[in-house]
Protein backbone atom coordinates (compact mmCIF):
# COMPACT_ATOMS: atom_id res chain seq x y z
CA UNK A 1 0.00 0.00 0.00
CA UNK A 2 1.26 3.18 -0.61
CA UNK A 3 2.09 5.22 2.44
CA UNK A 4 0.21 8.56 1.50
CA UNK A 5 -3.11 6.34 1.21
CA UNK A 6 -2.12 4.57 4.18
CA UNK A 7 -1.59 7.79 6.23
CA UNK A 8 -4.97 8.87 4.86
CA UNK A 9 -6.74 5.55 6.13
CA UNK A 10 -5.14 5.93 9.52
CA UNK A 11 -6.87 9.27 10.01
CA UNK A 12 -10.45 8.18 7.89
CA UNK A 13 -12.05 6.65 11.43
CA UNK A 14 -11.16 9.67 13.69
CA UNK A 15 -12.11 12.32 11.05
CA UNK A 16 -15.12 10.50 10.33
CA UNK A 17 -15.75 9.74 14.17
CA UNK A 18 -15.03 13.61 15.20
CA UNK A 19 -17.35 14.58 11.97
CA UNK A 20 -20.63 13.11 13.47
CA UNK A 21 -20.56 13.14 16.95
CA UNK A 22 -18.39 16.19 17.56
CA UNK A 23 -18.44 19.17 14.79
CA UNK A 24 -21.89 18.40 13.44
CA UNK A 25 -23.21 18.41 17.19
CA UNK A 26 -22.04 21.48 18.30
CA UNK A 27 -23.07 23.78 15.16
CA UNK A 28 -26.17 22.73 15.75
CA UNK A 29 -26.03 23.20 19.55
CA UNK A 30 -25.14 26.81 18.48
CA UNK A 31 -28.18 26.79 16.11
CA UNK A 32 -30.56 24.97 18.82
CA UNK A 33 -29.49 28.22 20.92
CA UNK A 34 -30.60 31.02 18.41
CA UNK A 35 -33.60 28.97 17.80
CA UNK A 36 -36.67 30.80 19.69
CA UNK A 37 -37.73 34.16 19.02
CA UNK A 38 -35.16 35.95 20.34
CA UNK A 39 -32.43 34.59 18.21
CA UNK A 40 -28.97 35.66 19.04
CA UNK A 41 -30.75 38.50 21.70
CA UNK A 42 -31.13 34.74 23.74
CA UNK A 43 -27.32 35.81 24.75
CA UNK A 44 -28.19 39.54 25.96
CA UNK A 45 -30.64 37.74 28.16
CA UNK A 46 -28.59 36.04 29.94
CA UNK A 47 -27.02 39.48 30.68
CA UNK A 48 -29.83 40.80 31.73
CA UNK A 49 -31.72 37.82 33.72
CA UNK A 50 -30.96 38.40 37.64
CA UNK A 51 -31.46 34.79 37.59
CA UNK A 52 -28.55 33.75 35.42
CA UNK A 53 -26.55 36.12 36.14
CA UNK A 54 -26.73 35.26 40.11
CA UNK A 55 -25.76 31.87 38.99
CA UNK A 56 -22.88 32.42 36.89
CA UNK A 57 -21.79 34.85 39.72
CA UNK A 58 -22.35 32.14 42.65
CA UNK A 59 -21.00 29.43 40.28
CA UNK A 60 -17.39 31.49 39.27
CA UNK A 61 -16.96 32.98 42.95
CA UNK A 62 -17.12 29.03 44.13
CA UNK A 63 -15.01 27.69 41.37
CA UNK A 64 -12.29 30.62 42.87
CA UNK A 65 -12.80 29.57 46.24
CA UNK A 66 -12.00 26.07 45.16
CA UNK A 67 -9.27 26.69 43.19
CA UNK A 68 -7.36 28.65 45.54
CA UNK A 69 -7.83 26.52 48.46
CA UNK A 70 -6.79 23.61 46.36
CA UNK A 71 -3.67 25.03 44.60
CA UNK A 72 -2.76 25.93 48.70
CA UNK A 73 -3.25 22.26 49.66
CA UNK A 74 -1.80 20.56 46.53
CA UNK A 75 0.90 22.87 46.05
CA UNK A 76 2.14 22.46 50.16
CA UNK A 77 1.25 18.05 49.64
CA UNK A 78 2.87 17.95 46.14
CA UNK A 79 5.77 19.64 47.36
CA UNK A 80 5.95 17.95 50.50
CA UNK A 81 5.51 14.65 48.79
CA UNK A 82 8.28 15.34 46.04
CA UNK A 83 11.07 16.37 48.35
CA UNK A 84 10.43 13.50 51.13
CA UNK A 85 9.93 9.89 51.03
CA UNK A 86 9.53 7.69 53.77
CA UNK A 87 7.52 4.44 54.14
CA UNK A 88 4.02 4.66 53.25
CA UNK A 89 5.04 7.70 50.68
CA UNK A 90 3.39 5.78 47.65
CA UNK A 91 0.15 5.07 49.59
CA UNK A 92 -0.38 8.92 50.34
CA UNK A 93 0.01 9.52 46.64
CA UNK A 94 -3.04 7.25 45.56
CA UNK A 95 -5.04 8.82 48.39
CA UNK A 96 -4.39 12.14 47.17
CA UNK A 97 -4.89 10.97 43.82
CA UNK A 98 -7.42 8.41 43.15
CA UNK A 99 -10.17 10.78 43.37
CA UNK A 100 -9.86 11.69 40.05
CA UNK A 101 -11.79 8.59 38.79
CA UNK A 102 -14.25 9.34 40.89
CA UNK A 103 -17.51 10.53 39.24
CA UNK A 104 -19.19 13.78 40.79
CA UNK A 105 -22.25 11.84 42.45
CA UNK A 106 -19.64 9.95 44.21
CA UNK A 107 -18.30 12.52 45.56
CA UNK A 108 -21.65 14.12 46.67
CA UNK A 109 -22.54 11.26 48.69
CA UNK A 110 -19.23 11.20 50.72
CA UNK A 111 -19.91 14.81 51.39
CA UNK A 112 -23.10 14.02 52.66
CA UNK A 113 -22.04 11.19 54.78
CA UNK A 114 -19.37 14.09 55.87
CA UNK A 115 -21.70 16.59 56.40
CA UNK A 116 -25.56 15.26 56.22
CA UNK A 117 -28.42 14.76 58.07
CA UNK A 118 -26.51 11.37 59.03
CA UNK A 119 -22.92 12.83 58.31
CA UNK A 120 -19.94 12.16 60.28
CA UNK A 121 -19.88 15.66 61.55
CA UNK A 122 -23.77 15.71 62.92
CA UNK A 123 -23.48 12.84 65.14
CA UNK A 124 -20.30 13.87 66.27
CA UNK A 125 -21.76 17.00 67.20
CA UNK A 126 -25.10 15.31 68.17
CA UNK A 127 -23.05 13.18 71.05
CA UNK A 128 -20.09 15.86 71.81
CA UNK A 129 -22.10 19.35 72.46
CA UNK A 130 -25.85 18.13 72.06
CA UNK A 131 -26.19 20.92 68.37
CA UNK A 132 -26.34 20.30 65.03
CA UNK A 133 -24.15 20.35 62.19
CA UNK A 134 -25.18 19.65 58.72
CA UNK A 135 -23.44 21.96 56.09
CA UNK A 136 -23.71 18.92 52.93
CA UNK A 137 -26.83 20.74 51.10
CA UNK A 138 -25.28 24.58 52.09
CA UNK A 139 -22.44 26.52 49.88
CA UNK A 140 -19.65 25.02 52.24
CA UNK A 141 -21.03 21.42 51.21
CA UNK A 142 -20.47 22.37 47.77
CA UNK A 143 -16.99 24.22 48.43
CA UNK A 144 -15.89 20.81 50.09
CA UNK A 145 -17.31 18.71 47.07
CA UNK A 146 -15.89 20.59 44.34
CA UNK A 147 -12.39 20.44 46.50
CA UNK A 148 -12.38 16.81 47.19
CA UNK A 149 -11.95 16.56 42.80
CA UNK A 150 -9.87 19.47 42.31
CA UNK A 151 -6.96 18.36 44.93
CA UNK A 152 -6.23 15.38 42.74
CA UNK A 153 -6.11 17.34 39.34
CA UNK A 154 -3.74 20.25 41.04
CA UNK A 155 -1.57 17.60 42.76
CA UNK A 156 -0.74 15.82 39.52
CA UNK A 157 0.04 18.76 37.93
CA UNK A 158 2.53 20.82 40.14
CA UNK A 159 3.90 16.94 41.23
CA UNK A 160 4.79 17.15 37.79
CA UNK A 161 6.66 20.20 37.86
CA UNK A 162 8.07 19.78 41.31
CA UNK A 163 9.75 16.77 40.24
CA UNK A 164 11.83 19.21 37.30
CA UNK A 165 13.13 21.79 39.66
CA UNK A 166 16.77 22.62 39.82
CA UNK A 167 17.92 22.22 43.44
CA UNK A 168 21.11 23.61 42.89
CA UNK A 169 19.71 27.08 42.35
CA UNK A 170 17.51 26.21 45.88
CA UNK A 171 20.92 25.57 47.12
CA UNK A 172 22.65 28.51 46.10
CA UNK A 173 20.24 30.85 47.41
CA UNK A 174 20.43 28.93 50.68
CA UNK A 175 23.96 29.53 51.00
CA UNK A 176 23.70 33.05 50.25
CA UNK A 177 22.04 33.33 53.05
CA UNK A 178 18.26 33.32 52.27
CA UNK A 179 15.60 31.89 54.59
CA UNK A 180 13.32 28.96 54.13
CA UNK A 181 10.36 31.50 53.13
CA UNK A 182 12.28 33.53 51.21
CA UNK A 183 13.62 30.66 48.89
CA UNK A 184 10.23 29.28 48.94
CA UNK A 185 8.99 32.84 47.35
CA UNK A 186 11.70 34.02 45.63
CA UNK A 187 12.71 30.55 43.79
CA UNK A 188 10.50 27.93 44.37
CA UNK A 189 6.81 29.63 43.21
CA UNK A 190 8.31 31.87 40.64
CA UNK A 191 9.70 28.27 38.96
CA UNK A 192 6.09 26.73 39.23
CA UNK A 193 4.76 29.01 38.19
CA UNK A 194 3.17 28.28 34.88
CA UNK A 195 2.37 24.44 36.47
CA UNK A 196 0.12 26.74 39.10
CA UNK A 197 -1.45 28.67 36.46
CA UNK A 198 -1.91 25.73 34.52
CA UNK A 199 -3.31 23.34 36.95
CA UNK A 200 -5.30 26.34 38.54
CA UNK A 201 -7.08 26.87 35.16
CA UNK A 202 -7.81 23.40 34.92
CA UNK A 203 -9.25 23.25 38.29
CA UNK A 204 -11.54 26.39 37.91
CA UNK A 205 -12.71 24.82 34.17
CA UNK A 206 -13.52 21.67 36.12
CA UNK A 207 -15.45 23.41 38.80
CA UNK A 208 -17.54 25.72 36.66
CA UNK A 209 -18.76 22.52 34.74
CA UNK A 210 -19.29 20.42 37.51
CA UNK A 211 -22.90 18.80 37.01
CA UNK A 212 -22.76 15.48 38.96
CA UNK A 213 -21.80 17.05 42.63
CA UNK A 214 -24.48 19.83 42.46
CA UNK A 215 -26.86 17.38 41.34
CA UNK A 216 -26.48 14.79 44.18
CA UNK A 217 -26.37 17.55 46.95
CA UNK A 218 -29.13 19.27 45.89
CA UNK A 219 -28.49 21.93 47.09
CA UNK A 220 -30.54 25.50 47.32
CA UNK A 221 -27.74 26.93 45.43
CA UNK A 222 -28.31 27.06 41.52
CA UNK A 223 -25.24 26.53 39.87
CA UNK A 224 -24.39 27.20 36.21
CA UNK A 225 -24.69 23.40 35.06
CA UNK A 226 -27.74 22.91 37.27
CA UNK A 227 -29.42 25.58 35.76
CA UNK A 228 -28.90 24.51 32.11
CA UNK A 229 -30.35 21.14 33.66
CA UNK A 230 -33.21 22.39 34.91
CA UNK A 231 -33.53 24.82 32.06
CA UNK A 232 -33.95 21.56 29.69
CA UNK A 233 -35.64 19.42 31.95
CA UNK A 234 -38.13 21.19 33.94
CA UNK A 235 -38.97 24.27 31.97
CA UNK A 236 -38.43 22.58 28.34
CA UNK A 237 -36.62 25.99 27.63
CA UNK A 238 -34.26 24.24 25.06
CA UNK A 239 -32.63 27.62 23.37
CA UNK A 240 -32.16 28.78 26.84
CA UNK A 241 -30.08 25.62 28.24
CA UNK A 242 -28.13 25.62 24.80
CA UNK A 243 -27.34 28.93 24.80
CA UNK A 244 -26.13 28.83 28.52
CA UNK A 245 -24.40 25.76 27.28
CA UNK A 246 -22.73 27.44 24.82
CA UNK A 247 -21.59 30.22 27.08
CA UNK A 248 -20.32 27.44 29.90
CA UNK A 249 -18.10 26.00 27.04
CA UNK A 250 -16.65 28.45 25.47
CA UNK A 251 -15.57 30.05 29.25
CA UNK A 252 -14.33 26.60 29.93
CA UNK A 253 -12.57 25.87 26.45
CA UNK A 254 -10.97 29.26 26.01
CA UNK A 255 -9.14 29.20 29.43
CA UNK A 256 -7.78 25.38 28.97
CA UNK A 257 -6.37 26.93 25.72
CA UNK A 258 -4.48 28.98 27.75
CA UNK A 259 -3.73 27.11 30.43
CA UNK A 260 -1.85 24.50 27.55
CA UNK A 261 -0.34 27.23 25.82
CA UNK A 262 1.66 27.46 29.29
CA UNK A 263 2.59 23.80 29.47
CA UNK A 264 1.02 21.41 27.36
CA UNK A 265 -0.41 19.61 30.03
CA UNK A 266 -3.90 18.81 30.83
CA UNK A 267 -5.94 16.26 33.54
CA UNK A 268 -9.48 15.74 32.40
CA UNK A 269 -11.91 18.25 33.04
CA UNK A 270 -14.49 15.88 33.99
CA UNK A 271 -16.84 15.82 37.73
CA UNK B 1 29.06 16.26 57.48
CA UNK B 2 28.00 19.72 58.73
CA UNK B 3 26.05 20.27 55.57
CA UNK B 4 23.95 16.59 56.38
CA UNK B 5 23.34 17.87 59.99
CA UNK B 6 21.92 20.86 58.93
CA UNK B 7 19.71 19.37 56.14
CA UNK B 8 18.55 17.75 59.28
CA UNK B 9 18.26 20.04 61.33
CA UNK B 10 15.99 21.67 58.66
CA UNK B 11 13.70 18.12 57.88
CA UNK B 12 11.85 18.85 61.75
CA UNK B 13 11.67 22.84 61.18
CA UNK B 14 7.88 23.96 61.74
CA UNK B 15 7.71 24.34 57.71
CA UNK B 16 8.42 20.32 57.30
CA UNK B 17 5.64 19.95 60.41
CA UNK B 18 3.25 22.32 58.74
CA UNK B 19 3.74 20.59 55.02
CA UNK B 20 3.21 16.93 56.77
CA UNK B 21 0.17 18.53 58.49
CA UNK B 22 -1.36 20.28 55.08
CA UNK B 23 -0.70 16.56 53.92
CA UNK B 24 -2.05 14.22 56.07
CA UNK B 25 -5.41 16.59 56.80
CA UNK B 26 -5.86 16.45 52.38
CA UNK B 27 -5.52 12.98 52.83
CA UNK B 28 -8.20 12.40 55.82
CA UNK B 29 -10.26 14.66 53.78
CA UNK B 30 -10.62 12.40 50.73
CA UNK B 31 -10.20 8.99 52.61
CA UNK B 32 -12.32 9.43 55.59
CA UNK B 33 -15.75 9.90 54.00
CA UNK B 34 -14.46 6.42 51.45
CA UNK B 35 -13.98 4.80 54.52
CA UNK B 36 -17.16 5.57 56.07
CA UNK B 37 -19.27 4.86 52.58
CA UNK B 38 -17.41 1.77 53.18
CA UNK B 39 -18.11 0.94 56.48
CA UNK B 40 -21.38 1.74 56.04
CA UNK B 41 -21.82 -0.73 53.51
CA UNK B 42 -21.23 -3.43 55.55
CA UNK B 43 -23.19 -2.40 58.75
CA UNK B 44 -26.50 -3.68 59.38
CA UNK B 45 -27.58 -0.86 60.59
CA UNK B 46 -25.76 2.46 60.35
CA UNK B 47 -28.09 4.67 62.85
CA UNK B 48 -27.06 2.37 65.44
CA UNK B 49 -23.10 2.48 64.12
CA UNK B 50 -20.83 -0.95 63.73
CA UNK B 51 -22.19 -2.15 67.01
CA UNK B 52 -25.57 -3.72 65.35
CA UNK B 53 -23.31 -5.92 63.76
CA UNK B 54 -21.64 -6.60 60.10
CA UNK B 55 -23.82 -7.98 56.86
CA UNK B 56 -23.26 -8.43 53.39
CA UNK B 57 -27.22 -8.63 52.64
CA UNK B 58 -26.80 -4.92 51.48
CA UNK B 59 -24.38 -5.79 48.77
CA UNK B 60 -26.25 -8.60 48.14
CA UNK B 61 -29.49 -6.44 47.54
CA UNK B 62 -27.41 -3.83 45.37
CA UNK B 63 -26.87 -7.40 43.07
CA UNK B 64 -30.56 -7.70 43.17
CA UNK B 65 -31.57 -4.36 42.15
CA UNK B 66 -28.36 -2.61 40.18
CA UNK B 67 -26.42 -5.75 38.14
CA UNK B 68 -27.72 -4.70 34.94
CA UNK B 69 -26.84 -1.22 35.49
CA UNK B 70 -23.60 -2.80 36.87
CA UNK B 71 -23.60 -5.28 33.85
CA UNK B 72 -24.56 -2.55 31.01
CA UNK B 73 -21.31 -0.63 32.53
CA UNK B 74 -18.95 -3.12 32.17
CA UNK B 75 -20.08 -4.19 28.38
CA UNK B 76 -19.70 -0.29 27.86
CA UNK B 77 -16.27 0.25 28.78
CA UNK B 78 -15.03 -2.83 26.97
CA UNK B 79 -17.20 -1.43 24.09
CA UNK B 80 -15.85 1.92 24.50
CA UNK B 81 -12.04 0.23 25.06
CA UNK B 82 -12.22 -1.39 21.54
CA UNK B 83 -13.75 1.88 19.97
CA UNK B 84 -11.10 4.22 21.15
CA UNK B 85 -8.08 1.77 20.36
CA UNK B 86 -9.20 1.07 16.90
CA UNK B 87 -9.74 4.66 16.01
CA UNK B 88 -6.75 5.88 18.45
CA UNK B 89 -4.14 4.05 17.59
CA UNK B 90 -3.88 4.87 14.00
CA UNK B 91 -5.06 8.47 14.53
CA UNK B 92 -2.00 9.41 16.93
CA UNK B 93 0.75 7.25 14.39
CA UNK B 94 -0.81 9.70 12.14
CA UNK B 95 -0.69 12.87 14.54
CA UNK B 96 2.82 11.67 14.57
CA UNK B 97 3.51 12.16 10.88
CA UNK B 98 1.74 14.96 10.65
CA UNK B 99 3.39 18.52 10.39
CA UNK B 100 3.15 19.75 14.31
CA UNK B 101 1.15 22.34 13.61
CA UNK B 102 -1.59 20.75 11.99
CA UNK B 103 -1.24 18.05 14.76
CA UNK B 104 -1.71 20.33 17.34
CA UNK B 105 -5.21 21.78 15.41
CA UNK B 106 -6.82 18.78 15.06
CA UNK B 107 -5.60 17.52 18.66
CA UNK B 108 -7.20 20.52 20.04
CA UNK B 109 -10.15 19.86 17.98
CA UNK B 110 -10.41 16.07 19.35
CA UNK B 111 -10.04 17.04 23.14
CA UNK B 112 -12.68 19.29 22.97
CA UNK B 113 -14.56 17.02 25.05
CA UNK B 114 -11.90 17.30 28.05
CA UNK B 115 -12.73 20.86 28.17
CA UNK B 116 -16.18 21.19 26.96
CA UNK B 117 -18.47 20.39 30.16
CA UNK B 118 -20.00 17.01 30.00
CA UNK B 119 -23.33 18.25 30.01
CA UNK B 120 -22.97 20.70 27.33
CA UNK B 121 -22.11 17.74 25.12
CA UNK B 122 -24.88 15.83 25.94
CA UNK B 123 -26.97 18.66 25.08
CA UNK B 124 -25.35 18.77 21.31
CA UNK B 125 -25.54 14.92 20.82
CA UNK B 126 -29.68 15.49 21.68
CA UNK B 127 -30.05 18.19 19.62
CA UNK B 128 -28.86 16.41 16.81
CA UNK B 129 -29.63 12.73 17.19
CA UNK B 130 -32.51 12.74 19.56
CA UNK B 131 -35.18 12.42 17.09
CA UNK B 132 -33.29 9.38 15.69
CA UNK B 133 -35.35 7.24 18.05
CA UNK B 134 -33.58 4.09 17.29
CA UNK B 135 -30.21 5.58 18.07
CA UNK B 136 -31.43 7.18 20.56
CA UNK B 137 -32.98 4.94 22.74
CA UNK B 138 -30.42 2.16 22.66
CA UNK B 139 -27.22 1.53 24.70
CA UNK B 140 -25.11 2.94 21.29
CA UNK B 141 -26.06 6.14 21.89
CA UNK B 142 -24.60 6.45 25.52
CA UNK B 143 -21.67 4.36 23.68
CA UNK B 144 -21.04 7.21 21.57
CA UNK B 145 -20.42 9.68 24.71
CA UNK B 146 -18.26 7.70 26.12
CA UNK B 147 -15.84 7.39 23.05
CA UNK B 148 -16.21 11.15 22.45
CA UNK B 149 -15.37 11.57 26.49
CA UNK B 150 -12.35 8.86 26.63
CA UNK B 151 -10.87 9.05 22.55
CA UNK B 152 -8.57 12.13 23.71
CA UNK B 153 -7.19 9.79 26.52
CA UNK B 154 -6.11 7.17 24.13
CA UNK B 155 -4.58 9.29 21.37
CA UNK B 156 -2.79 11.70 24.20
CA UNK B 157 -1.25 8.87 25.77
CA UNK B 158 -0.08 6.93 22.56
CA UNK B 159 0.90 9.75 20.79
CA UNK B 160 3.23 10.64 23.68
CA UNK B 161 4.98 7.53 23.41
CA UNK B 162 6.02 8.04 19.69
CA UNK B 163 7.36 11.19 20.16
CA UNK B 164 9.46 10.20 22.79
CA UNK B 165 10.87 7.05 21.44
CA UNK B 166 11.31 9.01 18.24
CA UNK B 167 9.75 6.69 15.71
CA UNK B 168 10.35 8.40 12.55
CA UNK B 169 14.08 7.14 13.14
CA UNK B 170 12.94 3.47 13.98
CA UNK B 171 10.49 3.69 11.02
CA UNK B 172 13.49 5.40 8.43
CA UNK B 173 15.44 2.11 8.84
CA UNK B 174 12.86 -0.41 8.90
CA UNK B 175 11.66 1.35 5.41
CA UNK B 176 15.57 1.42 4.09
CA UNK B 177 15.32 -2.76 4.45
CA UNK B 178 11.59 -2.49 2.39
CA UNK B 179 9.29 -2.80 5.08
CA UNK B 180 5.64 -1.61 3.83
CA UNK B 181 3.35 1.26 5.96
CA UNK B 182 1.28 -1.41 7.19
CA UNK B 183 4.49 -3.49 7.93
CA UNK B 184 6.10 -0.49 10.10
CA UNK B 185 2.65 0.13 11.98
CA UNK B 186 2.22 -3.26 12.86
CA UNK B 187 5.74 -4.31 13.49
CA UNK B 188 7.32 -1.40 15.03
CA UNK B 189 5.10 1.19 15.76
CA UNK B 190 2.57 -0.69 17.51
CA UNK B 191 4.80 -2.91 19.29
CA UNK B 192 6.83 0.05 20.84
CA UNK B 193 3.63 2.04 21.88
CA UNK B 194 2.12 -1.41 24.16
CA UNK B 195 3.21 1.03 27.29
CA UNK B 196 1.27 3.80 26.00
CA UNK B 197 -1.90 1.81 24.81
CA UNK B 198 -2.08 -0.09 28.18
CA UNK B 199 -1.81 3.16 29.77
CA UNK B 200 -4.24 4.33 27.06
CA UNK B 201 -6.61 1.02 28.06
CA UNK B 202 -6.98 1.76 31.60
CA UNK B 203 -7.39 5.19 31.69
CA UNK B 204 -10.58 4.42 29.15
CA UNK B 205 -12.17 1.81 31.01
CA UNK B 206 -11.47 3.79 34.12
CA UNK B 207 -13.66 6.55 32.78
CA UNK B 208 -16.51 5.13 31.20
CA UNK B 209 -17.33 2.59 33.97
CA UNK B 210 -17.41 6.51 36.50
CA UNK B 211 -18.77 8.67 33.63
CA UNK B 212 -21.99 10.56 34.81
CA UNK B 213 -22.48 14.00 32.84
CA UNK B 214 -22.59 13.08 29.80
CA UNK B 215 -24.46 9.76 30.64
CA UNK B 216 -26.91 11.10 32.46
CA UNK B 217 -28.68 13.25 30.60
CA UNK B 218 -27.59 10.44 27.32
CA UNK B 219 -29.37 7.49 29.07
CA UNK B 220 -32.97 6.16 28.80
CA UNK B 221 -35.23 4.25 31.76
CA UNK B 222 -34.29 1.30 30.00
CA UNK B 223 -30.13 2.17 29.07
CA UNK B 224 -29.41 2.84 33.17
CA UNK B 225 -25.34 2.28 33.94
CA UNK B 226 -23.81 2.17 37.16
CA UNK B 227 -23.16 5.72 37.90
CA UNK B 228 -26.53 6.66 37.13
CA UNK B 229 -28.04 3.62 39.33
CA UNK B 230 -25.60 5.35 41.93
CA UNK B 231 -27.38 8.67 41.68
CA UNK B 232 -30.60 6.33 41.63
CA UNK B 233 -29.49 4.90 44.97
CA UNK B 234 -28.55 8.32 46.19
CA UNK B 235 -31.99 9.94 45.71
CA UNK B 236 -33.89 7.04 46.79
CA UNK B 237 -32.50 4.13 48.83
CA UNK B 238 -31.62 3.86 51.83
CA UNK B 239 -27.98 4.68 53.32
CA UNK B 240 -26.56 0.99 53.67
CA UNK B 241 -28.01 0.66 50.32
CA UNK B 242 -26.43 3.49 48.44
CA UNK B 243 -22.63 2.77 50.49
CA UNK B 244 -22.96 -0.66 48.82
CA UNK B 245 -23.55 0.46 45.78
CA UNK B 246 -20.71 3.06 46.43
CA UNK B 247 -18.66 0.16 47.57
CA UNK B 248 -19.21 -2.21 44.61
CA UNK B 249 -17.90 0.79 42.26
CA UNK B 250 -14.38 1.08 44.16
CA UNK B 251 -14.41 -2.34 44.08
CA UNK B 252 -14.45 -1.80 40.27
CA UNK B 253 -11.97 1.14 39.95
CA UNK B 254 -9.38 0.69 42.78
CA UNK B 255 -7.65 -2.42 41.09
CA UNK B 256 -7.33 0.13 37.47
CA UNK B 257 -6.04 2.76 39.36
CA UNK B 258 -3.49 0.74 41.31
CA UNK B 259 -2.54 -0.74 38.11
CA UNK B 260 -2.32 3.14 36.14
CA UNK B 261 0.04 4.04 39.09
CA UNK B 262 2.02 0.82 38.77
CA UNK B 263 2.26 1.57 35.15
CA UNK B 264 2.80 4.68 35.52
CA UNK B 265 6.13 4.85 37.46
CA UNK B 266 7.45 1.84 35.33
CA UNK B 267 7.07 4.09 32.34
CA UNK B 268 8.70 7.03 33.90
CA UNK B 269 11.37 4.82 34.51
CA UNK B 270 11.94 4.12 31.07
CA UNK B 271 11.87 7.59 30.19
CA UNK B 272 14.66 8.00 32.64
CA UNK B 273 17.02 4.79 31.22
CA UNK B 274 16.33 6.16 27.49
Amino acid sequence: MNSRYFFISCLLPLAAFSFAFLALPLVRLLFASIDSELGFGIYLEILTNARYMNSLLYTVLLSIAVTIAALFISTTAGLFLVRNHFPGHRVLIAVLTFPLAFPGVVIGFLIILLGGRQGLTNMLAQNLFDTRVIFAYSMTGLFLGYLYFSIPRVLLTVMAAAEKLDLSLEEAARSLGASPTKVLRDVILPALTPALIASGAIAFATAMGAFGTAFTLATNIDVLPMIIYTEFTLSANIAMSCALSVVLGLVTWILLIFSRSLTGNNVAAAG
Amino acid sequence: MLLQRGNKMRNISPSFTFQLAVTLLACAFLLVPAVMSIMAGFTANYFKGISSGLTIKWIIEVWELYADSIGRSIILAIACLFFTLIIGIPAAYALNQMKPRFARILEEFVSLPLSIPGLALALALLQLYGTMSGFRLSSWFILTGHVLYTLPFMIRSVLAIFTAIDLKALEEGASSLGASSWQRFKDIAVPNALPGILAGSLTVVTLSIGEFNLTWMLHTPLTKTLPVGLADSYASMRLEIASAYTLVFFIMIVPLLVALQWLSTRTQKIGESR
